[in-house]
């Protein structure tokens, strides 16, 4: 019952922030601030992460290519699509689901319990579309974040390819060359655009609709995560069988 | 004057507001005085409109609440000043930023007519050179200044405030007391103060309404509360040993 009830909530509050918008001029710095707290943020944690789990993508594959029939270029081949796939789209989004969710659903539930939301809806400010939109339109530039992650992650592949001795340069980028299906990168930031909605909306509902004190702000942040991860693997899985089954 | 007529209002299976009437007086200090938990808080935001109330109506000017339009809400949200029981100041913003919010929100002045009513009215409750500090970088009195400034910068024909003397030591709680008072004559609007600080009530009250579990038992001024003979409200006044010896003193001169 609680969960149809939060559910209701959720789409409620959808609702609600694509309603009685916040004065342009006000709105477009929010979402400037919304783009470097969210979006440049993030930036270094991603490319970090991207560039080392792509070597260890390679060397993995390297290592447990025992049979010398197999082709080497399958080093490439095998680190190309696990990073366009999965890793940059899916793994990316959920480590953002902690670091972003978190700060979303931590700020805007500090100002519940500090009763900032209140008073903004005491001004006549709409504080769904005050607090949400700016973040939801930030977002969209979460799938220049996820480009950014597909190229380290392969870059980082390569290297550990290469310097590691696991793989020549060519048959490393022959392997990322061999088969290449342009609709997979179009499948990657779908996936992406629908990720970004989630992480923009359920962090800010967790954050919204908390109650209590500083302690709660805590308990909703860890909630914020979970949800989050777990809609972004189910919308993961939908979206798969969708377009590539 | 904002009139409030018949309000319920309720929580579940427990009803916090019994059918409330009174009328808050323009140009004048209203408090909403009573124990914790008798619903003082419950019946200011129902004023304010962060809780719908079940039954009875609220009106500003005459105009019932409930019957308003969408912009006609807006507008009077735009009139309401409030003062907030933490001061809710936005965190991330400097002084200047949160006193000029209101202004950028609802005017279309340029920056510097902002700046400068943001600048007259941090001057008129007592702070200057605060303006790009964060509220986490002044005091808690200093804070309330800032919220009261907030609330009075887009001149507001109505100013709310929640308890605005909790946790603030005696002396600053006199100061933001005769602060709130002042700019309710100086700009001649209706202010409307819950609290259970019996200073207040001495210092500002010029119409008290006095709430018990969800009741209106009592009102009138801060000169007849203390010649009522209403039990309840004599068992709240003098419930601290400060007023009890006070009396005593009284009964023994006379």
């Amino acid at each position: 019952m609680k969960y149809i009830k939060d559910t209701g909530s959720y789409f409620l509050m959808l609702k609600r922030v694509f309603s009685s918008f916040t004065k342009g001029s006000v709105l477009r710095e929010l979402i400037l601030k919304e783009i470097d707290d969210l979006i440049i943020g993030s930036m270094p944690i991603v490319a970090f992460i991207s560039f080392f789990v792509g070597g260890v993508v390679a060397i993995q594959t390297a290592l447990n290519i025992d049979n010398p029939l197999i082709p080497e270029y399958l080093v490439g081949f095998a680190t190309r699509q696990s990073i366009i796939l999965e890793f940059a789209p899916t793994f990316i989004s959920i480590i953002m689901a902690g670091k972003v969710g978190s700060f979303i659903t931590s700020s805007i539930g500090s100002m519940r319990v500090t009763e900032q939301i209140d008073a903004l809806e005491v001004m006549g400010i709409n504080s769904l579309n005050y607090l949400v939109f700016p973040k939801i339109i930030a977002l969209l530039l979460y799938p220049f974040v996820i480009a950014v992650a597909m190229f380290l992650g392969i870059f980082g592949g390569w290297v550990a390819g290469v310097y590691g001795g696991f793989s020549t340069s060519d048959a490393f980028i022959q392997g990322l060359q061999e088969d290449f299906i342009p609709f997979h990168i179009i499948y990657a930031f779908i996936k992406t655009f629908v990720f970004s909605f989630i992480l923009a909306t359920v962090p800010s509902w967790q954050g919204y609709f908390m109650k209590g004190g500083a302690l709660e702000v805590g308990k909703a942040s860890t909630n914020s995560f979970v949800w989050t991860s777990v809609l972004i693997i189910l919308a993961n899985y939908i979206i798969t069988q969708l377009l590539l089954s | 004057m904002i009139k409030v007529d018949n309000i319920r209002k309720r929580f579940g299976d427990e009803e916090i507001l019994k059918g409330i009437s009174t009328t808050f007086d323009k140009g004048k200090t209203n408090l909403i005085i009573g124990q914790s938990g008798s619903g003082k808080t419950v019946l200011l935001k129902c004023l304010i409109g962060l809780f719908q109330p079940e039954e009875g109506q609220i009106y500003f000017e005459g105009k019932m609440l409930q019957e308003m339009s969408d912009e006609e809400h807006r507008i009077l949200r735009e009139d309401i000043g409030m003062l907030f029981q933490g001061g809710a100041l936005f965190d991330s913003m400097t002084i200047e930023e949160n006193v000029m919010f209101p202004l950028r929100m609802f005017t279309k002045q340029k920056r510097s007519e902002m700046l400068e009513r943001v600048n007259e009215v941090l001057k008129r409750v007592n702070l200057e050179n605060v303006n790009k500090k964060y509220p986490a970088e002044i005091s808690g009195g200093m804070q309330k200044r800032v919220s009261i400034a907030r609330a009075i910068v887009n001149k507001p024909k109505y100013l709310f405030c929640d308890e605005p003397n909790s946790g603030l030591d005696p002396k600053t709680a006199i100061v933001i007391d005769n602060l709130i008072q002042e700019i309710t004559h100086e700009y001649d609007i209706t202010t409307i103060v819950v609290t259970h600080d019996m200073n207040s009530v001495m210092e500002i009250g010029e119409k008290i309404v006095f709430l018990k579990n969800g009741v209106l038992v009592w009102q009138g001024t801060n000169e007849e509360i203390f010649k009522t003979d209403n039990e309840d409200v004599t068992n709240f006044v003098y419930s601290s040993d400060l007023f009890k010896k006070i009396r005593d003193i009284q009964i023994k001169e006379q």
